[in-house]
């Protein structure tokens, strides 16, 4: 037995003079240092890596049945719906993992929100995290023209026209996109390409860079403590818990269980999710002269494609639709810069004062009104109602400077509290 | 001289050269990327004009969205003298009543964004987001319109346009709906996609 031991540390060692991978491993795992105080905000990172390994693993599997042609992509995924065997399991893990990506992700975000962890020094992180989440929606949305049913034919249509709204270019900018005067099959196989290989290299690229990026400067925590300011002898700071095996055991293999739970439910009993997740006219093949009833993105993106509706007057000389789209661009821009306009001496929403939760809360509201506007037939009344919530929406951070500067914070304990 | 025996000038320009020189090479070899999404020589081919026999189409009915142009559905109105009488009746709910803008070929900037004031030929693509907008001749108050006298719907968005295809104010569509080129090749034939010689 021992020789055994001693030999295997052999080949560790041989190794490890090659190729770090002791040191890799201790860096960020059993020796990358964790906050102990962690709760269930703190799941939702390794759900997403989780996420995107499915969504890589069943997406090239439907690519060895998928066929990015006109006349043949909806009869491709049909086919692996009825005939490939375990196709229909493939292709729904991959719908609903599309679905289940967007849910952590925005959880992850809401994390990041609350405790301040895009505060310094983890705004790089954050900026990351915001490009993941960009890529992340251009995935989405190169993925969803790949059935070729109606709706993904006309939701195509409709946010590449938006660029047809970039003055004096737009025109032949849209053209350009998709290289035909009208969404077609050129659109298709270019979109198949970018969905397949482009995003999501630069998603792995991205995911790999957030991560490393996070290990330099180590987790936040829902207290917002700094807890490498409180060290033992050796330098290990106090309040906090190897990653491994605290963390990985403890935490996140149970979260991936109750997490699969809930993901099997959904893609075992409700795949379309009613509507939301599959929407119904994309059971019709595309139709470029049969524009569906009601075209809504997908549950994900209708935050913001409600504050492009929202946009109905011209101003300035530029048309509404021009506005429509500096708007919907300046919501997700606007992420970018939070960590200087948050001007608060404390991370958590724990500490903060009144105004801030006030803020936060209304966000939160204004948000998800947003996002059901986004699947309904604008009236007026909502049209009215989107327009005082994309009022909010950047009021939250336009005002973000002002009110956490003048509110009344609590003070920040130097330990983790017990 | 620098320190160590480095020349710093001469590594500042070597540095600097080699910079413009590869960025440039870096900008030329977009151009093959960049160019290989433009309409193809197949694209360009499809989008050549079409012709459209419009001899059966009695006057109140509409040809379209069935001839595509470019795969852009197409319609073709043609209009009773009773909705040719009230196409000028209310410009004042109208946002560019007069065709200012350059959404048709000059020969159909008139009343009636049309050669012929009885057939009107429009792209059927909502100048909003690119949705096909519906026709609905009836004049009677609709659910979006409570004085609704016939013209084009978009269920997108709720834009509205007449039935010379122009734009509802306070309605998303910024402008009126587009007039391809065309001209009447004879009483019956219409050529969709080419000025007429008159033109």
């Amino acid at each position: 037995m021992a020789t055994m031991q001693k030999s295997l540390q052999n080949v560790m060692n041989w190794v490890d003079e090659r190729l770090p991978v002791t040191e890799t491993y201790e860096k960020h795992l059993s020796k990358y240092y964790a906050p102990k105080n962690f709760n269930i905000w703190y799941i939702f990172g390794v759900l997403s890596v989780f996420v995107l390994v499915l969504q890589l693993v069943t997406g090239i599997w439907l690519t060895m049945n998928y066929i990015p042609a006109g006349d043949r992509a909806f009869a491709s995924v049909e086919f692996i719906m009825r005939d490939v065997e375990f196709g229909w399991m493939l292709r729904y893990m991959h719908s609903t993992g599309a679905s289940a990506f967007f849910v952590v992700v925005y959880l992850h975000m809401f994390r990041g929100l609350i405790y301040g962890s895009y505060k310094k020094p983890r705004e790089l992180i954050w900026i990351l995290g915001m490009l993941i989440y960009l890529a992340l929606m251009a995935e989405g949305f190169f993925g969803y023209l790949l059935p070729w049913g109606n709706m993904s034919y006309w939701g195509a249509q409709v946010i590449v026209s938006l660029v047809g709204a970039v003055p004096f270019w737009g025109e032949d900018l849209a053209i350009w996109v998709r290289g035909d005067f009208n969404m077609s099959e050129v659109a298709l196989n270019r979109f198949f390409a970018l969905h397949v290989v482009l995003v999501p290299l630069a998603l792995i690229v991205l995911v790999f860079l957030h991560i490393l990026a996070l290990h330099e400067v180590g987790s936040n925590n829902p207290d917002g403590i700094d807890v490498k300011a409180t060290v033992d002898h050796e330098g290990k700071p106090l309040d906090t818990v190897p990653f491994h095996p605290y963390y990985t055991i403890g935490h996140d293999l149970p979260a991936i269980v109750l997490f699969l739970f809930v993901f099997c439910a959904v893609m075992f009993f409700y795949p379309d999710g009613g509507g939301y997740l599959i929407e119904h006219p994309n059971f019709e093949p595309a139709d470029p002269l049969k524009t569906p009833e009601l075209i809504a993105p997908v549950w994900y993106y209708t935050p913001f494609y409600s504050m492009l509706r929202a946009c109905t007057y011209p101003l300035f000389g530029m048309t509404a639709k021009f506005w429509g789209l500096v708007v919907m661009a300046g919501a997700i821009a606007i992420l970018f810069v939070l960590p200087w306009l948050d001007r608060s001496p404390v991370k958590s929403i724990r500490y903060k004062g009144k105004a801030s939760k006030v803020f936060l809360t209304l966000f939160v509201i204004s948000f998800f009104i947003l996002g059901y506007l986004g699947t309904v037939h604008p009236t007026p009344m909502k049209t009215a109602l989107a327009q005082l919530c994309t009022g909010i929406y950047f009021a939250f951070f336009l005002l973000m400077p002002w009110y956490t500067s003048v509110e009344t914070t609590k003070p920040v304990p130097t330990r983790v509290p017990d | 001289m620098g320190h160590d025996g480095i020349n710093q000038g001469r590594r500042n320009f070597l540095i600097g050269a080699t910079s413009v020189v590869g960025t440039a090479g870096v900008v030329g070899a977009t151009v093959p990327f960049v160019g290989s999404w433009n309409p193809s020589a197949k694209a360009l081919a499809a989008g050549a004009p079409i012709r459209v026999d419009i001899g059966k189409l009695n006057p109140g009915d509409i040809l379209g969205p069935i001839p595509a142009w470019r795969d852009r559905p197409i319609f073709v109105v043609h209009r009773t003298e009773e909705m040719m009488s009230r196409l000028n009746s209310m410009n004042d709910r109208l946002a560019d009543p007069n065709s200012a803008q350059e959404r048709q070929p000059d020969y159909a900037r008139n009343e009636t964004r049309s050669i012929r004031p009885d057939i009107g030929i429009l792209i059927g693509i909502c100048t909003h987001l690119s949705c096909s907008p519906k026709f609905n001749p009836t004049i009677a108050p609709q659910a979006y319109d409570s004085e609704w006298v016939g013209g084009f719907y978009c269920p997108c968005h709720g834009s509205k346009f007449d039935l010379a295809g122009r734009v509802y104010k306070e309605v998303p569509a910024p402008t009126n709906l587009e007039v391809p080129p065309h001209f009447f090749e004879s009483e019956s034939v219409v050529v969709i996609g080419e000025d007429g010689e008159v033109a």
